[in-house]
């Protein structure tokens, strides 16, 4: 099983990289676009700001080979901010696979969401294994907002918003499945599955 | 529902976990790698680790023992000690940690938080302050508690959020080693004073000392050492408490 996790500028790609190990799939961090589209499955981890991120993407045409790839795909934290249309971050256009605004949380509770939440409303073969009873690690101060047409779990902080998404090929996550312990694991392998 | 989260501290020394009473005397509790692993396991929420030695002999934490934890371990952990500057922090960073935490650096020279936070993002920046009680008022403390500074906890503590800290790592001088509870006030005032989640140090010798910190003292996440190491307080039994209680934790 070969997976590509698309190397650009965001932080903390390392994790993803060591969990696929841990799944033992061969994990390759890359930006090449052949080594991309030939891979099993497509990795776009991420922690960082919308606007620089898509910016390195765009002057590199990133942008374009992830909307063209066809094997599955998995958006994680900013990836799956990266992937909805627009961001409140610096108010930035984004990959648009989503029809989603990405919106800041309020600050009437700590911002970033921080630590262990849990999924709800759980609804695709991504998820199998698990329940509403299963936590997550979170750590982010932007959402996706709910869309019942892409959404297949929510979280909840303040009110409810996009915990993962799916269209045709594309997943995401906004919390992190790679330090997520047993959970996120079900939900890697899960996708590796695919 | 976002839980309260448990988080063991590995103080480690020559790659070694150790865990001293009141910083002084150090016992040692074995593998780092290992310990951090059998935690994750029994449901710790994240890790500390602290290179206690590394501001006293000006030496780095090991770039190395964060890659073997981050292979090996599937919850997030932050490393401390000895990290000045920005290059400090990528190399952490890059090696898989997810968090990094700064004390003594950070009173020495403030705006190297601005630049860790623009360059990294303030959620992977914890500042951790050493905290204790002179004559009634409340003084920050540098290089493992032994330095009093001027600063005042609480103004230290708005600072530091102000240029970018994601989280505080409030650990209480007074009352770290001596098992008679956290120190709720001032970490409660720090919880309604800052918009950043307090992640409350020192203390904790009965289940019942969490249950004190996530409600009297409003902390968000709690801290323990020797506890954890010498199986005083078993983690799942901690959880198991905590749930009866009625505060939020991940199962």
């Amino acid at each position: 099983m070969d997976v590509a996790v698309i190397k650009y500028n965001a932080g903390n790609v390392q994790s993803v990289l060591y969990a696929m190990e841990r799944l033992g799939a061969n994990a390759t961090l890359t930006d090449d676009w052949e080594t991309i589209k030939k891979s099993d499955k497509v990795v776009f981890p991420g922690q960082g700001e919308a606007s620089t991120a898509m910016k390195y993407l765009r002057e590199r045409k990133l942008d374009q080979l992830i909307q063209s790839l066809e094997q599955p795909f998995f958006g994680i934290c900013l990836g799956l901010q990266l992937l909805c249309e627009h961001s409140e971050e610096y108010d930035t256009a984004c990959l648009g696979v989503f029809p989603i605004q990405v919106k800041k949380f309020p600050s009437i509770e700590k911002v970033p969401h921080m630590g262990w939440n849990n999924l709800q409303h759980l609804s695709s073969p991504l998820l199998k294994g698990l329940t509403d009873a299963d936590y997550v690690y979170y750590v982010h101060s932007y959402y996706a907002e709910v869309d019942p047409r892409y959404t297949i779990a929510t979280s909840h902080y303040m009110h409810d918003f996009s915990a993962l998404l799916h269209r045709d090929n594309y997943y995401a996550m906004q919390a992190h499945p790679e330090k997520s312990s047993r959970v996120g694991e079900t939900i890697l392998t899960n996708f590796l599955n695919l | 529902m976002l839980t309260k989260r448990i988080i063991p501290c590995l103080d480690v020394k020559d790659g070694r976990t150790v865990k001293g009473v009141n910083f002084v005397e150090l016992r040692d509790a074995g593998d780092p790698v290992e310990l951090g692993r059998l935690y994750a396991q029994e449901g710790a929420d994240e890790l500390v680790y602290l290179d206690i030695t590394a501001t006293v002999e000006k030496r780095k934490t090991l770039v190395d023992l964060v890659t073997r934890v981050a292979k090996t371990v599937n919850i997030p952990f932050t490393v401390g000690g000895g990290i000045s500057n920005v290059d400090d922090v990528k190399a952490l960073l890059n090696a898989g940690a997810d968090k990094i935490s700064i004390n003594s650096a950070a009173v020495k020279n403030p705006r190297a938080l601005d630049e860790m936070a623009r360059e990294f993002g303030s959620q992977c920046i914890v500042v951790a302050i050493d905290t204790r009680n002179i004559d009634g008022i409340d003084f920050v403390h540098t290089h493992g508690g032994r330095k009093p500074t001027l600063l005042q906890t609480r103004e230290w503590a708005r600072e530091v959020a102000d240029r970018g800290a994601g989280e505080i790592l409030l650990t209480s001088m007074d009352h770290d080693g001596v098992k008679n509870g956290f120190a709720n006030e001032i970490t409660a005032d720090l919880s309604a004073l800052l918009t950043i989640p307090i992640i409350a140090s020192g203390g904790a010798g009965k289940m019942q000392h969490f249950k004190e910190v996530f409600t009297a003292g409003k902390a968000d996440a709690a801290l323990a050492a020797s506890i954890f190491h010498f199986k005083e307080i078993p983690i799942p039994a901690l959880k198991q408490y905590l749930e009866k209680e009625g505060i939020a934790v991940r199962r």
